[in-house]
């Protein structure tokens, strides 16, 4: 917690777009109101100088904090660390490379089109730089709104069916995380993000808040099986509405993770580990098949994003440097390379009027310069050497070699696919027979697109060759997340093991490894009738009854069939127990060899829960 | 608590409704005799009376004081919930102003009406025994049974006025009747006695029979499940501006009564579990219903059946933090719906009945009524930054950890179907463009195909400028609202 600002970079930041979009709303002309986001975006930018004197140190720097509410403890609280500092980069330079590709690319209702793009990059800003939960969530939720009418309004033949689903999906997943953080704030007292990252729950409160926030962010990254909104979202938006949900929206799921699954659940996502790790595999051979067979340009990018964002969760949930490091390499690798891609398509759109692949072959005859950068980002999203992809795709891969060669050998198919779906559609692009004769508007890049396309351009080959810098950036954030995880994940297990110690009999099951997950998964949810996390800290006293029971079920061969089968008995006696409901199964699991002793303690537990 | 204890200098907000109630009886009587008892005048003096009873409510709003022999109780609760009620009538006197089924001859006799319900009312915020409630609750209802009919040449308005009669008529009795169980049980109407008393079944079963026919009474005027049935019908048949009216003003009624009868709910007592389940149902239930309507005033009665359920989770905690929260959702409920019902009434220039198909292409017709009624929507769906969010936040973090967790499960999920139907309306106002064109040659001013005609007037836009801004404002600016709110009622638990 160091580095108070004197000058509020952040707010400044956030609120900019707003106030701008409330001079934009007032201006009479189209191209006036072109001309002024582009101003507002450009000073934007030069408003983020401050950031510069980012020090490569953990903690958040930039602090501002504000009372909100009081009474109930809501502080507008902002600030940055090395993870968050670079998605707000990233939210900021999005907005002018927005402004550019839907210069003529927008033709109708011009002025709401620029206010939404103003408003979803105050969300943005805000998302990353929110330090207090109430008002990520509200940053969070309303970016919905503008992006909403984006691909509503703007978008194409299935706008209406796209932009519900987009909605409804987002939303459902959000009304959880809502839950969850009305959950932590009553158990631990406050909102604030930075002292939640250091809180300790009980693992039982932490499985379901992993699951709550594993539902908002997995829909919002998205993961397999919660990605079907973005196809069809990606498809029908507007060129700067893909944009932008391709580089901004889609990392606030696995920021999500970073920020608040790891720190605030620590024993949960270990748990669920193997799970999340399944998921992510299963993300990037699912949307590298399916994207290798998709006829659209646009279709073929989205669904190449869910296998980019596949390698970032992974990346995730390795629990390593590498592995931590690649994932946040790979999700801005992800906004820039995919962000081009998507105004690359919005701009070819704009010549041949589909995003077809079969309306756009042959295009390095007459668009070399188009290809030339197609191609350039077209194998930066692959990973070749040399390019920012790369570096990411390699960090996370080493990792995953280093925590386990078999799903580092699963994933390397997942990286073959992503490079034959590249080259499909890069070949067919730049020498397939044109169906077509070229027209008058089959024009190579404007000046327009030169100046969108090169900034990214050189990042994308800066940072393949020289990512030291960025490393540096981000690598005191994440060896102080990691080391707070590493130090944290146990303390719950480690309370749950001291029990088991009398029961030297119970089953140790490696909870890493992913044959352990369907035994350990059915029969936690088994043990967990209703969310009653309060419950837990009272039913300490009956774990140790269950847990002697089940060990001397255990050792007198009678066939356990709840608490020993499970990884953590003690963890799981104790959830099993707290909630009042459950009182048949303690019972039985006392009874099944614990006797009476066992079987009266574990009443008593359930009478103090009642 | 015997004593007459009246003081004239704190009953100002009630005085100036009964001096506009009686101005307007007068004029009712002698409108063709004199300027000063026009129409017009007494229809502009509505608001400016209203607004003047708002400012007397905040000038006494540190007062405290127990009147008439204990039964009328002036305290932060009750000013909060008068200026909310002197607000609210402020908004839909204005609205009802412009009325295109109300005849002129019959306008005085409406504002009286409108005018004698919100004095009921403002009553209500201070009753502070069971009798005094119930003749309060009275004088609000039987002006609105009047109201609801008033719809020149609509025999839907007649159905609605008879349904709301006998329904309400029939939940009025069941509520005197559980009164009299009340007595017999526990001996005193006074709240303040009641909270002293034991209201487990065990302990007082004919008492706890007896408050849930109370309630029951309480729950009909504000459209709980299962007391819900007149809500959308009355909704519908009664003209745009009525039901803006009987949407929000009766509901603040019952919701202040409903936390002063809270004090006497504990968690874990058997009538709390019943009011939890209740809420539960009633969100569930109002917010499915509401997915299947076509009419948006139907739509909008469901989606109070929902928030009905809402409101009644701060109740079921039952703290300080808990009752805050129902008072401090009440208030968005009242300024979200009104606001939602302006553009209804405006959107609608001949006052019929609007379905989604009507706000097509509003955005276009009037940017301002679309953007407020974007912000009504997603207010109403509790989503940031609005106070619709702010409230519902409040209302789920007072509730958990109170043994009711569920509830706060059923309540978030069910935004997540509320926002398609609350999502249709901006969809339709943004996203579709007007359907059906002007013919060749058509006289100018004529409708547009079958939408209905805007008006986008500066008083039609103002007025929804004035409450977006207000329900924006409250959700980005909460803290010192919710703060007054907070005070008023730990005073009322101390």
């Amino acid at each position: 917690m160091t580095g108070t600002s004197p000058f509020p970079v952040l707010t400044v930041l956030t609120f900019w777009p707003l106030a701008a979009a409330f001079v934009v709303a007032f201006l009479p002309k189209d191209s006036q109101v072109r001309i002024a986001t582009l101003i507002a975006s450009v000073i934007e930018c030069l408003l983020a100088y401050p950031l510069l004197a980012f020090r490569n140190e953990p903690g958040f720097q930039f602090l501002e904090n504000v009372p909100w509410a009081p009474d109930w403890g809501l502080t507008y609280a902002m600030g940055v660390d090395g993870i968050s500092i670079l998605m707000i980069w990233l939210s900021i330079f999005t907005l002018p490379v927005c402004v550019l590709c839907s210069w003529t690319y927008i033709g109708k209702r011009v002025k709401e089109f620029h206010v939404c793009l103003l408003l979803m990059t105050t969300a943005c800003v805000g998302v990353f730089a929110a330090l207090d939960l109430v008002l990520f969530y509200v940053f969070w939720e309303a970016l919905l709104i503008p992006m909403y009418l984006m691909i509503a309004i703007w978008g194409g033949d299935e706008k209406r069916y796209a932009s519900i689903k987009f909605f409804l999906y987002t939303l459902a997943g959000s009304t959880v995380l809502l839950v969850a953080i009305v959950a932590l704030r009553i158990q631990s007292g406050t909102f604030f993000i930075p002292d939640l990252m250091k809180a300790d729950f009980s693992f039982r409160f932490q499985y379901w808040v992993f699951l709550a926030f594993f539902l908002a962010f997995a829909i919002k990254v998205p993961m397999f099986p919660f990605h079907t909104w973005l196809p069809a979202a990606h498809v029908q938006a507007p060129s700067a509405g893909s944009v932008i949900l391709a580089a901004v929206l889609l990392k606030m799921g696995t920021y999500g993770f970073l920020r608040f699954s790891l720190p605030m659940t620590p024993a949960a996502s270990e748990h669920f580990a193997p799970l999340m790790i399944a998921i992510s595999i299963a993300s990037i051979l699912y949307g590298g098949l399916v994207a290798l067979g998709q006829q659209d340009i646009k279709k073929l990018i989205a669904y190449s994003s869910v296998a980019h964002m596949g390698f970032v969760t992974l990346g995730i949930f390795l629990f390593s440097k590498e592995g931590v490091q690649g994932a946040i390499f790979q999700m801005l690798n992800h906004g820039i390379i995919t962000g081009i891609l998507f105004c690359l398509v919005g701009a070819i759109y704009e010549r041949s009027h589909s995003s077809e692949i079969n309306k756009n072959l042959g295009l390095g005859k007459f668009l070399p310069f188009f290809m030339l950068f197609w191609g350039l980002f077209g194998f930066a999203s692959f990973g070749f050497p040399g390019t920012n992809g790369f570096v990411g795709e390699l960090l996370v891969l080493a990792a995953a070699f280093k925590f386990k060669t078999a799903i580092g050998l699963v994933c390397i198919p997942g990286a073959l696919l992503a490079a034959a779906y590249i080259f499909k559609v890069t070949l067919k692009m730049a020498w397939g027979e044109p169906t077509s004769v070229a027209g008058p508007a089959w024009h190579d890049l404007k000046k327009k697109e030169w100046v969108y396309l090169i900034g990214p351009a050189f990042l994308v080959v800066y940072l393949g060759l020289a990512p030291t810098g960025l490393l540096n950036v981000i690598t005191p954030a994440i060896e102080d997340n990691l080391a707070s995880f590493n130090a944290r994940k146990g303390l719950v297990s480690a309370a749950a093991a001291a029990p088991s110690e009398e029961a030297p009999s119970a089953p140790a099951v490696d909870r890493s490894s992913p044959a352990a997950l369907p035994a350990g998964l059915d029969s936690a949810l088994a043990a967990m009738p209703g969310p009653a996390p309060s419950g837990a800290l009272q039913a300490a006293p009956v774990s140790a009854g269950a847990v002697t029971g089940a060990a001397a079920s255990g050792a007198s061969g009678v066939p356990a069939s709840g608490a020993s089968a499970v990884p953590d008995p003690g963890v799981r006696g104790a959830t099993g127990a707290s909630g009042s409901l459950k009182a048949p199964d303690v019972l039985a699991a006392a009874d099944a060899g614990g006797g009476p002793a066992a079987s009266l303690s574990a009443v008593k537990g359930v009478e103090n829960n009642g | 608590m015997a004593e007459l204890n009246f003081s004239f200098s704190d009953i100002w907000p009630e005085t100036i409704f009964f001096i506009l109630v009686l101005y307007l009886f007068g004029a009712a009587l002698l409108e063709r005799r004199h300027i000063m008892f026009s129409g017009d005048t007494s229809m502009a003096l509505c608001p400016i009376l209203g607004l003047l009873a708002m400012a007397s409510a905040v000038c006494t709003f540190r007062h405290e004081s127990l009147m008439f022999f204990g039964s009328y109780r002036i305290d932060g609760l009750s000013q909060f919930f008068k200026i909310l009620i002197a607000a609210g009538f402020v908004f839909a006197s204005l609205n009802a102003m412009r009325q295109p089924t109300l005849r002129a001859k019959k306008r005085v006799d409406y504002f009286l009406f409108l005018a004698m319900s919100a004095w009921g009312l403002t009553i209500l915020a201070s009753a502070a025994e069971l009798i005094t409630i119930y003749l309060a609750l009275e004088l609000s209802s039987y002006s609105l049974y009047i109201l609801i009919p008033v719809r020149s040449g609509s025999r839907g308005a007649a159905e609605a006025g008879l349904k709301y009669i006998l329904f309400g008529a029939a939940a009025t009795a069941i509520a005197l009747y559980g009164l009299s169980w009340i007595i017999v049980d526990q001996g005193t109407t006074y709240v303040s006695a009641l909270a002293a008393k034991s209201w487990s079944v065990a302990d007082s079963p004919l008492a706890v029979m007896g408050l849930l026919c109370f309630l029951g009474g309480l729950f009909f005027k504000l459209a709980l499940f299962p007391f819900h049935f007149w809500c959308p019908d009355v909704y519908q048949g009664a003209s745009n501006e009525t039901a803006a009216f009987a949407a929000t003003l009766p509901k603040l009624g019952a919701v202040i009564v409903l936390i002063r009868l809270a004090t006497l709910l504990k968690p874990g007592l058997e009538i709390t579990h019943m009011l939890a389940l209740l809420a539960a149902v009633s969100v569930t239930y109002g917010n499915l219903c509401a997915l299947a309507q076509k009419d948006l005033k139907r739509m909008l009665g469901f989606s109070s059946v929902a928030h009905a359920g809402y409101i009644l989770c701060g109740l079921v905690a039952g703290t300080a933090e808990g009752l805050a929260a129902a008072a401090f959702y009440a208030m968005a409920y009242l300024f979200m719906n009104l606001l939602c019902f302006w553009v209804v009434a405006r959107v609608s220039q001949d006052g019929r009945n609007l379905e989604y198909d009507d706000l097509n292409g509003l955005s276009a017709r009037s940017p301002i009524l679309a953007l407020c009624l974007a912000a009504a929507a997603f207010s109403l769906v509790s989503l940031p930054p609005t106070v619709g969010f702010i409230g519902k936040l409040w209302l789920i973090t007072s509730l958990w950890g109170h043994g009711y967790d569920w509830l706060v499960i059923v309540v978030c999920v069910n935004s997540a179907i509320a926002i398609f139907y609350y999502l249709s309306l901006v969809r339709h106002a943004y996203t579709e463009d007007p359907r059906g064109t002007l013919p060749e040659g058509a006289p100018a001013g004529a409708l547009p195909g079958p939408i209905a005609l805007t008006d986008a007037g500066v008083l039609s836009q103002a007025g929804a400028l004035a409450l977006g801004i207000l329900v924006i404002l409250l959700g980005v600016l909460p803290g010192p609202v919710y703060s007054l709110v907070l005070e008023a009622s730990k005073a009322l638990l101390k």
